[in-house]
C-alpha cells in the first residue's frame, strides 16, 4: 500500500484537517469481492438445488445473506472495532435494532390478525 | 464528534471537547462519513418497512401467478453480478483518486456507471415483461408490494447514476481536493449500501420465492 502524500503525524496536523489515510486497499476490496461472489453463488446453489432440507431453506438463505452483509460492512465500508469507528458501530447497532423491530413486529402482528380472521369460505357462505 | 477521544477524560466541560491526551477533534473526513452513515441507516430503516410489507403480502396472490411463475432467475443473476462488480470498481476508483491516478479513476467510475446502467436496464426490462404479462403493480397486493420494494431500490440506483455523473464532473473541474474526496467517499458508501439492500432483496424476494 503506497501513500503518495508525505506521512503526516497527528501532531503537525491542524485540528479537524483531513488525514491522508487511504480508504482501504486493493487487496481488501478484492477479498471482499471474492467473498461476496462466493456467498451469492452459494445462495443461488442452495435455492436451486436440494442440498438443504426444504423447510430449512429460508433460514439457510438468511444466514448466507447476513454473512454477505457482514462481508460488505467489513471489506467495503471498512467498519472495524477501531476507536475511530465506535460511533459508526453504535449507530449500526441501533439501526439493526429498529429494522428487527419493524420487520419482526409487522410479521407477528399480521400473522396474529390472520389467525383471528374468519376463513374466506365461511364469509362466502354467510353471504348466501 | 470526538470519536478518537472515547474513553479519555476531558480536562474541562467545555464545548470544544478537546481530549486530555491531545488527540483533538476527529478529522472532518470521519465526521462527514459518520453523518452520511446515519443517513444510510435511516434509508435502510425505510426499506425495512417495505421488506416487512412484502414478507406479509408475498403469499397473497389471490390464486394468480406467484413468484415461481413471474421471476426469471437468469436475469436476476446477471443483475447481481453487475451490482457486485460495480461496487468493486467503485472502491477501486476511490483508491485510484486517493493516489492521484486519474486515468484509473475515470476508467473505474466509467465502468461503475456502465454496470449500474446495465443493472437498471435489466430491471426495467423485467418490469416491462411482468406488466406485459398482465402482472402490473395495480393487479394484486403481492405485486404492489413487489413493485414498490424493488422499484424503490431501482430509484436509488438511478439517483446513484446521476450522482456518478456529477461527482466525476466535479473531480474533472475542481481536481481531487479534500472536499471532493469526501463527497466521493460519501458516494461510495451510498453505492455499497445499495448492494447490501440488493442482497436482502435477492434472498427474500427472488431466491426464497423461486426455490426448487
Amino acid at each position: 500500500m503506497t501513500n503518495s502524500g508525505s506521512k503526516s503525524t497527528t501532531a503537525d496536523r491542524a485540528p479537524g484537517a483531513d488525514d491522508e489515510a487511504p480508504s482501504g486497499s486493493i487487496a481488501s476490496y478484492t477479498v471482499g469481492f471474492v467473498f461476496a461472489l462466493l456467498l451469492t453463488g452459494a445462495s443461488f446453489l442452495v435455492s436451486q438445488s436440494h442440498l438443504l432440507w426444504a423447510p430449512g431453506l429460508p433460514v439457510g438463505l438468511a444466514v448466507l445473506a447476513i454473512a454477505q452483509m457482514g462481508v460488505h460492512l467489513v471489506f467495503f465500508f471498512h467498519l472495524s472495532s477501531g476507536p475511530d469507528n465506535t460511533n459508526n458501530v453504535l449507530a449500526l447497532a441501533f439501526g439493526v435494532l429498529i429494522v428487527a423491530l419493524v420487520v419482526s413486529g409487522s410479521l407477528w402482528i399480521m400473522s396474529n390478525l390472520d389467525l383471528n380472521m374468519m376463513p374466506s369460505s365461511v364469509i362466502m357462505e354467510m353471504r348466501h | 464528534m470526538t470519536a478518537k477521544a472515547s474513553g479519555t477524560e476531558f480536562t474541562d466541560g467545555s464545548a470544544q471537547m478537546t481530549a486530555a491526551d491531545g488527540a483533538g477533534p476527529a478529522p472532518v473526513r470521519i465526521v462527514v462519513a459518520y453523518g452520511f452513515w446515519i443517513f444510510l441507516l435511516s434509508d435502510i430503516i425505510m426499506f425495512s418497512a417495505l421488506f416487512a410489507t412484502y414478507a406479509v403480502m408475498s403469499g397473497r396472490t389471490a390464486g394468480g401467478p406467484g413468484p415461481q411463475d413471474l421471476f426469471e432467475l437468469r436475469s436476476v443473476a446477471i443483475e447481481t453480478l453487475c451490482l457486485l462488480l460495480s461496487s468493486y470498481t467503485c472502491g477501486l476508483g476511490l483508491l485510484a483518486v486517493e493516489r492521484r491516478r486519474m486515468t484509473y479513476f475515470y476508467l473505474s467510475f466509467g465502468l461503475t456507471f456502465a454496470l449500474g446502467a446495465a443493472f437498471l436496464g435489466l430491471e426495467i426490462a423485467e418490469f416491462a415483461r411482468m406488466t406485459g404479462m398482465g402482472a402490473g403493480p395495480s393487479r394484486r397486493a403481492f405485486l404492489s408490494s413487489f413493485f414498490s420494494l424493488v422499484g424503490l431500490h431501482g430509484v436509488h440506483i438511478s439517483v446513484g447514476l446521476i450522482w456518478i455523473v456529477f461527482i466525476t464532473a466535479q473531480v474533472a473541474v475542481r481536481g481531487p481536493r479534500d472536499f471532493v474526496l469526501r463527497r466521493l467517499r460519501c458516494f461510495s458508501l451510498f453505492w455499497h449500501a445499495l448492494d447490501i439492500i440488493w442482497i436482502a432483496l435477492l434472498s427474500l424476494v427472488y431466491l426464497a420465492g423461486v426455490s426448487a
